[in-house]
């Protein structure tokens, strides 16, 4: 049983392929695929958001067209669903903060759930913020 | 508990055939066995022309990993008897070329190593008579899991990115690196921001973090990546906003 393609002394080395549905194979592959395609979910929120502050900066009118349309009972489905995937990319991501953060201070490393806590609040203030904006505060 | 197991092991005998098979081998199930025991009894009484790389018995060398049920490895510190009740698969690590049955070729991983400068590097070295470059244990704190790195490569064979893109660093690479930046003896960490913040580097990453998973020595190389992109950013910031920003000397702690 020989190689015919075999030459002597230039040895071919193999190589796998990497099959396109490589990450079926593993469920933390899995895991990781679909956390990237809820950023799809995340694309589209901040593209909604700048049409909301859009709408809103054309007047009364103009934004309660886009309130009624958000009323509907297809809108509503598909906004709890992406609200859904949305909190679950956001969490996910928060959580990874502790591992690219490494502070220090006083010569102390600040504990991960300290950066873990002030993310959260960060996270916090900010959806305040926005609904302070969307909801009409002066 | 069965007194043998089978195991499947991938052979590639370029010689002989074009793509790699699979051959069946019994083996004693003995409770104190590693998959390494296993692959050396079938060399020694079963088939002498199986080959692959080990050295110290004691996961330190970092030569014998391999995919185990298709999970990256150090075949001396898995227990045989964990994996019943069979077949075991044994194959060589993934995303690196094979040359013969379970070897792997990692010199492009030494290339890409060597790559990141994994030594110190100082602007001046200061004369012999000075001494030598004190250290206190709060600054080794910084940097010592890093140099735990055993160059086992079972990172690489864990992540896809590694696989799918043959000019990533890497894993292993980068988490050496970030050992080496963090040490409040270098100053290097300039010339190897150059090489890793290119396309290759760490922007390849994207954080699956099963580099971490596997890593038997507990170095985190995810997490060593992600450290790199914010210090990268943070440096691109402080480039543009500030005229004399830029890349510190050392990410290592300032010294005492």
């Amino acid at each position: 049983m020989t190689n015919p393609g075999y030459k002597r002394f230039r040895p071919r080395w193999h190589r796998e392929r990497m099959p396109i549905f490589w990450w079926l194979g593993q469920f933390s592959y899995i895991k990781f695929i679909s956390r990237e395609l809820t950023s799809l979910a995340v694309a589209y929120t901040a593209v909604f958001l700048v049409v909301q502050f859009w709408a809103l900066s054309q007047g009364r009118e103009v934004y309660g067209r886009l309130l009624e349309f958000l009323r509907s009972p297809g809108a509503l489905v598909f906004h709890v669903l992406v609200f859904a995937v949305l909190l679950f990319h956001t969490v996910t991501w928060l959580n990874l903060a502790p591992k690219a953060l490494v502070l220090h201070l006083g010569g102390r490393r600040i504990p991960d759930r300290a950066v873990l806590a002030a993310h959260y609040l960060a996270w916090v203030a900010a959806c305040a913020a926005v609904a302070w904006v969307l909801l009409g505060g002066s | 508990m069965s007194e043998t197991i089978t195991l499947e092991v991938q052979r590639y005998r370029p010689e002989e055939e074009a793509l790699p098979t699979w051959e069946r081998f019994e083996v004693p199930l003995k409770p104190k066995w590693m998959i390494l025991d296993a692959l050396n009894y079938i060399k020694d009484e079963l088939d002498g022309s199986l080959s692959y790389r080990w050295a110290c018995r004691m996961g330190v060398c970092g030569s014998c990993g391999m995919m185990v049920d298709g999970k990256p490895v150090l075949t001396c510190a898995t227990y045989l008897s964990s994996l019943g009740p069979g077949p075991v698969r044994v194959a060589p690590l993934k995303a690196f070329p094979v040359i013969r049955d379970l070897v792997i070729d990692v010199e492009d991983f030494v290339g890409k190593l060597e790559s990141v400068k994994p030594w110190i590097i100082r602007e001046e070295e200061k004369p012999l008579a000075q001494g030598e470059y004190l250290q206190t244990p709060e600054e080794l704190a910084h940097y010592k899991q890093y140099s735990m790195c055993i160059n086992c490569l079972l990172c690489y064979a864990a992540c896809p990115i590694a696989a799918l893109e043959p000019g990533f660093v890497g894993p292993a690479a980068i988490a050496l690196a970030q050992r080496y930046n963090l040490d409040s003896r270098d100053q290097g960490t300039p010339e190897r921001m150059d090489v890793l913040s290119q396309e290759h580097g760490i922007w390849s990453c994207t954080f699956v973090g099963e580099c971490s998973v596997v890593c038997p020595k507990n170095v985190d190389p995810a997490g060593a990546i992600q450290r790199y992109k914010v210090q990268a950013a943070a440096d691109w910031w402080k480039s543009v906003l500030w005229p004399w920003g830029g890349t510190k000397r050392s990410m290592g702690p300032a010294p005492g």
